[in-house]
């Protein structure tokens, strides 16, 4: 007996075992990175001298980095919308800009950090830093996560679409998802630790 | 059959397309309101609703959240639940302390 | 997406791998160590399981020596030791706290959530939901392998320098961001446990939900199913906060920052440097955030496996099974919000503690209507007192006994009275002890012929429960006695410092009495286990003639489970269904029409 539901999804749930284990997945991804953002209210609440993050921080670079995570995004849905289209081409290109932006992302992110690190500013030193380089390393975590399975269905994984074109299709949808996350993650992040 | 497929999907590359678009405003948005003066809780609320209507945005389009099935949709809901237990029941138990 | 809806038997489904088809037989390595089979995988984390349960349990074997005979030197082992836990054979303080940090952690997280979750969750749901394997295999696999890591780091710990983790099982800051090396050692072993259980929790609930057979329906489901269903789904929300905290106090404790240290504190006579302004508190909620559904996580699986046990002892259906599904999803949703009731003494406010006490009071509900929906069962049954239903049978007032020394705790009253006092450590092990361990026993002794088309002697099964029964409540009903005259837990000289407690320390020497008679009760078990693997009574495919789907495989069953896709018709306790020529009809047998 093999294992259903892999292509096609059930009938009932009206899904594919990835599509729910993925979802699953990132339930708890907001659980872990909520931990994190309850442990920012916590610090900061009961802190006397919390600094404004835009003070501390290079808010330019951090509003490029979420331009940039925002277009991955969108080449990523791009990348699957391609797939759907049966166009192994464009879903080449799309996912090939995803990617590219991904590493876009983290170079700009070892810009910043080697710029705190160069002005002794460290997880140590302040409360606000220790959640900050956090908070932003676990999401790069996320990042060089999503971005090699990215890479990976880009390039040898894509052999999967000549013999199970659904199930690769699939595969690709779910790490659209994963990026999404972490593009969301993002979306919050931002905001509360450059701009507030 | 499968061009109907193609039609669905070329509908949805204008979402796409919109949604990008509309992220992109909002990201300029948030950072000059920032620099706008207003009370701090003022500045939190806002910069916070601005990211939830992001954070929407890329859920419902990007994520297909707004045709997903019943069940993730329960699934997420029970989640967001016990996330904002988690981010408000610790700091409602520290404000409510006894004072020593 | 998807216009192919299923069509076809092979559409959309992932081939199971090589030895499906049988085109070559897999090696040593990937049949019995690297397989991503979830019968070999569940009887690895059952190994892995009982073998920690054992080791757990004799670090308390020491500990009890240390309480009944304060300052002697232990006996046979003592020399062993080495200077720096034990010199002349007396069990230093540090080396006491050890003990107790490792024996609560081995025990939760390398002991009963493996073998409950990991063991009996994997080896039997997709059998009883008719699956041929797990949803994903090689995830399975996976998570296997990160619990061995992580339990491989724990006891690795107690072999550095200034010993294992020696601040409880809870780690509280302050005491565990400067404690020693094992410390951090226990907060990374953390990080692999988790993500075992995090990602066997997201293979549990799509197996469920997905792999269920056609015609299973989520009513038609075993309880054990529903139980560990729910089970999956604590893990998958509660755990990630834990993680995050473990990471927070790695980074206090390696990369010197602040999350829970607060300003001025002083260790020793010294300040300790570093930017304070951090909160221990925060990593008490953090932690009890997991903590407490992680309770739940130890007593569901039991749950499942007593519900499984009583309805095909009893020869009829469980009583209230729909109020069972119900309670047991309510249950898990209250358990996100009741953490704090392990917090009541931290200065809390009237309000704060009000609503989780409030919280913790509904939570009791569904428990009782679990159990009692489980003693109800009972009622006008044709009762088999076989091995297993001994075990299962006595589960039930155990864990009523630990479940109602729980009300005192969860009253705030009360629980100033009785907080870190031994009525505590009695209360949990209760539940755990002679609740979820008898529990797994029975499970042991009930699907031990499905794994191994073998069945355990009778007789050294009732030589291991009746004296394990009698032991146990040896060992923890004086323990209520103790924390009520007020001696607390974690106490290296079991109370002697205290003159208030005078009167009860008497009943330390009798306790660890039982501690050491309770391990001489496990040899049968042991033997038992060992011996019937080879020499065991040949069993049927069905020996117990249970409904549920696991007994329609054969035992034990091949790759792949069932010889052809089971189909089920009915639900899954139709014992003594009047009209039929047996006293029970398994779940794929066709209804008449």
């Amino acid at each position: 007996m093999d294992i259903p539901y892999v292509d096609a999804p059930r009938a009932d749930t009206g899904l594919t075992n990835g599509k729910l284990g993925i979802w699953l997945f990132l339930a708890s991804e907001v659980m872990l990175f909520g931990a994190l953002f309850a442990t920012y209210i916590i610090l900061r609440t009961g802190s006397i001298d919390w600094p404004l993050g835009r003070d501390i921080l290079n808010v330019p670079m951090a509003t490029l980095n979420t331009i940039v995570l925002i277009s991955s995004s969108v080449t990523m849905v791009m990348a699957w919308a391609s797939l759907m289209r049966k166009d192994l081409g464009k879903f080449r290109l799309f996912m090939g800009l995803t990617v590219m932006f991904g590493f876009g992302f983290l170079i700009i992110k070892y810009f910043e950090y080697s710029a705190k690190l160069h002005h002794g500013l460290l997880p140590s030193t302040n409360n606000f830093l220790a959640i900050y380089f956090t908070l932003t390393g676990l999401h790069a975590i996320h990042v060089i996560g999503g971005m090699a399975v990215n890479a990976y269905l880009w390039g040898p994984g894509a052999k999967l679409w000549k013999t199970r074109p659904e199930w690769f299709t699939n595969r690709v949808e779910y790490a659209g998802l994963f990026w999404h996350f972490v593009d969301l993650v993002w979306i919050f992040l931002f905001p509360i630790l450059y701009l507030l | 059959m499968a061009d109907s497929h193609a039609q669905d999907i070329d509908k949805h590359v204008r979402t796409y397309i919109i949604v990008f678009v509309s992220l992109m405003a909002l990201t300029l948005v948030t950072v000059a309101v920032a620099f706008i003066e207003m009370p701090v809780w003022m500045a939190i609320a806002v910069a916070l609703f601005i990211a939830s209507v992001k954070g929407s945005l890329v859920a419902c389009y990007f994520m297909h959240l707004i045709s997903e099935k019943k069940l993730i949709l329960v699934t997420l809901i029970f989640t967001v639940f016990f996330f904002v237990g988690l981010l408000l029941l610790p700091v409602f138990t520290h404000m409510d302390a006894i004072e020593l | 997406m998807g216009k192919n809806r299923d069509s076809g038997k092979d559409a959309g489904r992932e081939k199971l791998g090589a030895q499906e088809h049988g085109h070559h037989e897999l090696g040593f390595w990937r049949k019995y160590v690297f397989s991503t089979d979830h019968k070999v995988i569940g009887i690895q984390y059952a190994i892995t399981g009982l073998m920690f349960l054992l080791f757990g349990f004799c670090l308390m074997m020491l500990m009890r020596w240390q309480l009944a005979y304060p300052e002697q030197p232990i006996p046979l082992i003592g020399g062993l030791l080495g200077d720096l836990r034990a010199p002349g054979g007396v069990m230093l303080p540090e080396f006491y706290n050890q003990l107790g940090a490792m024996h609560g952690t081995i025990m939760v997280f390398l002991g009963v959530v493996p073998l409950a979750v990991g063991g009996f969750g994997n080896f039997v749901l997709p059998l009883q939901v008719g699956a041929p394997d797990m949803a994903f295999p090689k995830l399975n696999m996976f998570s296997y392998w990160s619990l061995f890591c992580g339990g491989m780091i724990m006891f690795a710990s107690f072999f550095m320098p200034g010993g294992a983790a020696q601040s409880g099982w809870t780690s509280y800051a302050p005491l565990a961001n400067i404690a020693p090396t094992g410390q951090t050692a226990w907060l990374i072993g953390m990080i692999f446990l988790i993500t075992s259980s995090l990602l066997g929790s997201v293979n549990f609930i799509v197996t469920a939900i997905q792999l269920r057979a056609k015609g299973l329906t989520f009513m038609r489901l075993p309880f054990f199913c529903w139980a560990q269903l729910i089970t999956a789904f604590l893990l998958l929300l509660a755990f990630p906060p834990l993680e995050a905290a473990g990471v927070l106090q790695l980074m206090d404790r390696v990369a010197g920052t602040s999350f829970f240290m607060p300003s001025g504190l002083v260790v020793s006579g010294e300040v300790v440097q570093g930017a304070g302004q951090g909160s221990p508190l925060l990593w008490q909620h953090l932690f009890w955030f997991l903590a407490h559904p992680e309770v739940y996580v130890l007593i569901l699986p039991a749950m499942g496996i007593v519900a499984e046990i009583v309805a095909n002892n009893t020869r009829k259906p469980l009583w209230g099974y729909k109020a069972m599904v119900y309670s047991v999803m309510f249950l898990a949703f209250m358990s996100f919000i009741v953490w704090a009731h392990h917090m009541f003494m931290t200065g809390m406010g009237t309000t704060m503690a009000a609503f989780f006490q409030t919280t913790t009071m509904i939570i009791s509900i569904p428990s009782v209507v679990i159990l009692a929906c489980l003693f109800l069962s009972l009622w006008g049954g044709s009762i088999r007192f076989n091995t297993p239903m001994l075990f299962a049978l006595a589960f039930l007032p155990m864990f009523g006994i630990g479940g109602l020394t729980g009300l005192p705790l969860g009253l705030t009253a009360t629980d100033i009275h009785l907080h870190d006092t031994y009525y505590v450590i009695g209360h949990f092990h209760y539940v755990v002890a002679p609740g979820t361990i008898f529990a797994l026993f029975a499970g042991v002794y009930y699907w031990f012929p499905k794994a191994t088309g073998r069945k355990m002697s009778e007789f050294l099964g009732k030589l291991h429960f009746w004296p394990s029964l009698i032991f146990m409540n040896v060992i923890f009903m004086p323990m209520f006695v103790q924390g009520l005259a007020g001696v607390s837990r974690r106490l290296y000289d079991g109370g002697q410092v205290y003159a208030h407690a005078g009167p009860v320390l008497g009943l330390n020497k009798m306790m660890s009495f039982g501690a050491w008679g309770l391990a001489i009760a496990q040899i049968p078990f042991i033997i038992n286990f060992f011996m019937s693997i080879r020499m065991g009574e040949k069993a049927s495919d069905n020996p117990w003639d249970a409904t549920t789907l696991e007994w329609v495989a054969p035992s034990p069953p091949p790759h792949g489970n069932f010889l052809t896709e089971p189909v089920v018709y009915r639900g899954a306790y139709d014992y003594s269904v009047p009209g039929e020529s047996r006293d029970f009809v398994p779940q794929n047998q066709p209804t008449e029409a």
